[in-house]
Parts: structure tokens; sequence; C-alpha cells
């Protein structure tokens, strides 16, 4: 008999989702679909608006990870004026992004998945939260609190709001840094590099190389930025794809030019688009992006402590990791390499300029802004009117990168946890963690963190329910 | 002034010696009693057309700065039916438009946000009728977006009485009417217009301001328009 296992919704991620396993005649899995139940039309509503606008309005995308689209879109606005900014400008975006990155990277490893991790996937779900954890590990989660709060106070300092601050614009940013606000970033320093060592030296003790495999492994491409030497980078660069193996798929790309590279494709089950390789086609074209992308895209981070803890995580794994689990990690490794990387940008003095804004009209009538979000390569692409009005706007969002990857994860956790008809205990929890590792900001406006009512239903071939296990809210 | 001029009214019980040929607003303001407006604006005539100034003179509601004062009136300003009726009239304003401040240049110096604070306005109680509009941004210099447009008119009014160019009016009537440049074309194709940039200054919200301002960035001078007629010497 054929059925169907019904997750609803999906827990401690940014959005509404939910999760079938249709199983075949026999009771094994026949296939498995991530849904993303909501829709947010902002390529749409655009429409019309002005150019100068655009990176606030679209900021309201989300609520962990304004601060990428407020990035995106005021790239793709310096675009269309035809402007270099000024130095000081990029030094300070790139600056925020970093404060960005550790934040939203922060606030997935801590809040949301360390409970999973630590407390263990199948410990009693009313205590597998943020909560439950601090009770545990008190330490650690408020080190991981003043961690999120760091790239935070970053975020505030700069652009005067720790959530959808009004501040890079079409041309550059519109205040500069002060010494007093340096001077506070770089006292926080040592303790945020204290916590992120500590803490990648607890994950990498939890997880040696065969508890890695708990949330599978697939093999696909990688996508991320790369700088001129195939460093790790995050605000501009070059897009280079690998395959599985570490081979070179795409190099030295300018990422203006990705719809040469990137294509999308729908499907009626869900609102999430799936974009893929052009080249290889639907659905063959699967690559993942975000951390694990990036780590596994770049040469190397090109600061001292993130290249060491590189070089051991590719000894350890295959060249190219394929394991979900290692998304956490290179989040672990990434939070690290940003820390540096601030520590360079503040010890800059051109950051300090107070020329921050080129001041320009409408130059040409499309640009595209790209760069590095927390969980991937983000495009924002506008073709405006000669007076700088919004005629198409297209988002290419990081989590939809990864959307034919996280279906092929659910698949594979389904297929392990499921035969004959038979559900293993603890499949739902590693469902959804096998979800979490990528840290998908679905709606990016909902936080949904602890226990939400969770509902499964397994549907008969004729679409009779067989069985309902539900989760309450707690 | 002379003695006969002299005239008492009696504002929110307090008895105030006033001249004749003022407005209730007017007096209120010299005696420091708050009432709030956003149509008017020192320096401009008034027209009463947002109904927020409304105080209550003989058991009715009229508009003060439209209301001459008179000897022997009586007017309140801040009884709980006053309060309920320019809320309401608020949230009108609210539901005939398309505010969104999460966005607008005009973000926290914008005198419709303003008076929702200071007026408590917590919800919008009518359901909002999302207009359909288009942002003029053709002139070089400015754009009006009729989006944030509260129709207070102070544009088509500083234009005409202080500019002299009269570039902006209304067209249409009830809910479809707009301020249009000349005779409805393209701001940037209006002849008439000076490039002054008075408009910009006096719109209260973020519907006319100038090309280039991103979200929050827009801060005006609506006081300019009192300033320069007293520097005319045309008060």
């Amino acid at each position: 008999m054929e059925r169907e296992i019904l997750i609803e919704p999906v827990t401690r991620i940014e959005g509404h989702a939910k999760i079938t396993v249709i199983l075949d005649r026999d009771g094994n899995v026949s296939d498995a679909r991530f849904h993303v139940t909501e829709l947010r039309g902002f390529e749409k509503f655009c429409e019309g608006r002005t150019l100068w606008e655009m990176p606030s309005l679209t900021a309201r995308i989300c609520g962990i990870c304004p601060v990428s689209h407020i990035l995106a879109s005021a790239k793709a606005g310096d675009a269309i004026l035809a402007v270099a900014i000024p130095e000081a400008a990029e030094l300070l975006r790139r600056l925020m992004n970093l404060g960005q990155l550790v934040q939203s990277h922060a606030l997935s490893f801590f809040y949301l998945s360390a409970p999973d991790l630590l407390l263990g996937w199948d410990a009693d779900p009313e205590g597998r939260n943020v909560l439950g954890l601090a009770g545990k590990e008190p330490e650690l989660v408020r080190a991981g609190i003043r961690l999120r709060a760091f790239g935070q106070g970053v975020i505030d300092r700069l652009g005067g709001k720790r959530i959808h601050p009004a501040w890079a614009v079409p041309g550059g940013v519109n205040r500069p840094l002060s010494k007093d606000d340096r001077a506070w970033m770089l006292e926080n320093i040592p303790e945020a590099k204290g916590t992120i060592l500590k803490t990648l030296d607890l994950f990498k003790s939890a997880f040696d190389a065969t508890a890695r495999s708990a949330l599978g492994e697939i093999p696909t491409m990688y996508m991320g930025l790369v700088g001129e030497s195939g460093e790790w980078e995050h605000y501009s660069g070059y897009l280079r794809i690998v395959g599985p193996e570490g081979e070179i798929v795409v190099d030295r790309y300018d990422p203006a030019g990705y719809r040469e590279v990137i294509a999308e494709a729908s499907e009626e089950w869900t609102y999430l688009k799936f974009p893929f390789y052009r080249p290889l086609g639907y659905p063959d074209g699967v690559y993942r992006v975000g951390p694990l992308g990036r780590v596994n895209a770049c040469d190397r981070f090109g600061t001292p402590l993130a290249d060491a803890e590189l070089e051991e995580f590719r000894g350890k794994t295959d060249r190219r990791s394929g394991r979900t689990i290692d998304y956490h990690y290179a989040r672990l490794i990434e939070i690290l390499a940003a820390i540096e990387r601030m520590e360079r940008l503040l010890s800059d003095e051109r950051i300090l300029s107070p020329h921050v804004r080129a001041e320009a009209g409408v130059n040409r009538t499309e640009g595209v802004g790209v760069h590095e979000a927390p969980r991937g390569t983000l495009f924002h692409r506008y073709v405006v009117d000669e007076n700088g009005l919004i005629e198409e706007a297209e988002f290419i969002v990081s989590t939809g990168h990864n959307n034919l990857a996280m279906n092929a994860t659910v698949r594979e956790i389904a297929r392990s946890y499921i035969s004959e008809g038979k559900v293993t205990e603890g499949i739902l929890n590693r469902i959804e963690g096998g979800i979490r590792a990528y840290d998908p900001c679905l709606s990016c406006s909902v936080h949904a963190i602890g226990q939400m009512p969770l509902r499964v239903d397994i549907v008969g071939p004729d679409g009779e329910l067989v069985r309902r296990i539900v989760r309450d809210s707690q | 002034m002379r003695e006969s001029d002299v005239i008492t009214i009696k504002i929110d019980g307090r008895p105030i010696a006033t001249s004749a040929g003022k407005s209730v607003l007017q007096v209120a303001k010299e005696n420091g009693i708050r009432i709030p407006t956003l149509c008017h604006l020192d320096g401009l005539s008034d027209v009463g057309v947002c109904r927020l100034c409304l105080v209550e003179i003989g058991g009715k509601l009229v508009t003060s700065c439209t209301t001459p004062v008179a000897d022997g009136m009586e007017v309140r300003t801040d009884t709980e039916e006053i309060r309920q009726h320019r809320r309401t009239v608020l949230e009108l304003i609210f539901a005939e438009g398309n505010h969104v401040c999460a966005f607008c240049p005009s973000n926290g110096n914008c005198e419709l946000q303003d008076l929702a604070c200071e007026l408590g306005m917590e919800e919008v109680r009518v359901p909002y009728s999302y207009p359909r509009n288009r942002i003029d941004a053709t002139h070089p210099r400015f754009l009006i977006d009729r989006d944030r447009c509260v129709l207070c008119g102070r544009c088509v009014r500083v234009c005409a009485e202080v500019e002299g160019a009269h570039t902006w009016d209304f067209a249409e009537r009830g809910r479809s009417v707009r301020v249009i440049t000349d005779l409805d074309i393209d701001w940037g194709d209006a002849g008439s217009c000076t490039d002054c940039g008075k408009c910009v200054e006096v719109c209260p919200t973020g519907a006319i301001i100038r090309k280039g301002a991103a979200t929050a960035e827009m801060e005006k001078e609506p006081e300019l328009v009192a300033d320069l007629l007293e520097r005319r010497g045309d008060v």
C-alpha cells in the first residue's frame, strides 16, 4: 500500500515548511518532498518603486539577514549608477557583512541546532531547545548569545540599528565609522574569537568522522564567491563552482552574468523555486551554497586560524565534504574567519575615512548585486527606467540554491530510517535536523524557535488517513 | 491694538484676550495650546481640508484653522470625543493611501507619522483601499510618490501663493482626487515649474521628495515658508 508521511510544520527553522514522505506499495520510500508553504511576492511588488528605496524595501524580506539584502540591493544600485564606491564604503560594507555572518551563524548554531547536536537527536523534545541546553551547558549558551550579540553590535554601531538599518545606499553608505565604535569592535574581538575556538573544539570532539555521517552524505557541486587567488570571499570576487571531488567546474566567472550559469525551475507543490546549474539541466544540476558551499569552493581562507581549521577539516574528510552535518562544521569555521577578517579591516586606517558615498544619477538601466549572505550566494537583479523606477526585479535568495539538495537530503535520511513500512523512531528529528543543517531562511520573517506543533500524516493510496501522530505545541 | 479690537475668548476654560481677525488655531498657538494640524502651514492660506485641527465650539465640531475668533467664544480643544474624531480622521487618511514607513525616505521625519504617535493611533479600523498609483520621477531633481500623498494641498498653495508658479493643482473628485503638475502632464514636462523645491520642503510626508534620497534620509524644512515671507516683509 502506498503511504504518505507528512511532517508539518518543520520546527526550529526560519519560516514555514512541511515534509512529505511518500512510500511505495512495499513500504519503502519512493520520494520525499520539502514544501515551502508561504509566498512573499517581493519580485512583483517592488515593480514601480524607486531604486533608492530598494535596500530598505528588500531588507524587509528578512529579520535575520536584512543586511544581506541591503548590501545586495545597494550593490545592484551601484551598478545602475555606474559608480565605483569610495574605498571606505567598501570596507564598511564588508565589515557589516561579516557582522551579519557572525550573528546569523551564531543564531543557527547556538539557538537552533546545538540542542540537537549536543543533547542528542533523540533527547526529550521538551528539553531539546536552547533553554534545555542552557540548563546543561550554561557557559556555552551564554558565550553563544554573547557572540551573536557581538555580530549584532557591529551592525548596530555601523547602521544605527541591529535589524533593518537604513545605511547602505546605491553609491556607498550614508555614514562613516566613528573612532569610538571602531574601538568597541576591536575590544570585543578577543572574546568572540575565544568563544568560537572553544566551540570548534567542542564540535570536533563531539563529532568524529563517524558521528558526522548522521545526516547523510550527498555528492553535489558547491558554489561560492572566491577572491583573486581563490581565497574565501564574501563581498565581491568571482563565482566559482566545484564538483564533488573538488574539481573546478566554473571559475573566475563575473557573478553579474549569473544567468548564463544558473537557471530556475518551479514545481507546483512548493513556493520555493529550484535554481540549477544550467549546463546540467534540471534536476541534475544540483549544487550547494552557504557555509559548506563556500568552504568547499575556496582554496583557503587567507587568515591563519581559519586556514589551520580548514586544513584539519579537509584532512579529516574527503577534500570536498558532502556530509550534510558538515554545514555546521563549516559554519563554525566561517565565524572564525569572519572575526579574523573583521580584525584586519578594523586595523586599516582607511576605514575611518568620512568619504563614504558616491553621488550619481541613473547611468545604466540594469544592475546586478551579488554577495555572500550567511546562507549562500545572494543575487539581486534590477531593470529600471531612465528615472530609476524598478521595471523588473529578480532575487535568487540563498536558501533557494539549496532547494534541490535539501530535498535530496530529506530523501536520503528518509530512506535510511524507513524500510518495509517500518518507521524507525527518531526519523522525524533527523529529517528536521537535516533541513536545519542548511539553516534555511524560508519566510525570512518568522522565527520559529522551540517547539511548535508537529503532525505526521500517513496517507494511503486513495488519500485516506491511515495514521496520524501529533506532537503538541509546548 | 486699539481697545475696541480686544476680544476675550475661552480655550479649555482659560480666558484669553486676543484680537479679532485671527483664527482659533492661531490664538491657541500663541497661547501655547497644542492643536494637531496637517494641512495648515504658517505662511500659507488655510483651507481646512485635513480636519485634524477639529475643536468644539458651541457643541459643534469645527476646524480651528478656518474659524475666526469671536468675542465670548468658548472653545474646547481636548475632549475624549475630539480625540476620537481626530484619530478616526487620521485612520481614514492612512487607509486612503499606501503609507509604509519601513522604506520611506521620510521615515523618522514625517508629520503623518508624528501625528499617528501623538494621537495614539494603534490600528486602522477601516479597510485599506490600496490605491494603485504611479511614481512620477520625471523631474530631474525631485519626485512625487502619490502613495504617500495626503492631499493636504500645501504643495499647491506654496507653489501658487509663494513661488507664484502654480504648477501644482488638484484634479478629479472624491476618492479620485490627486495632485497634478500643469495640465496633468509629467512633472518633468511641466513648463511652469521653476525647480525651486518649495513643494518638497512643505510636503508633510514622503510624497514629494528629493530624488536619490534613500530610506529615512529626507529631512524637510516646512518653516522655510514663514521665514521667506518674513524676510520679504510679506507676512
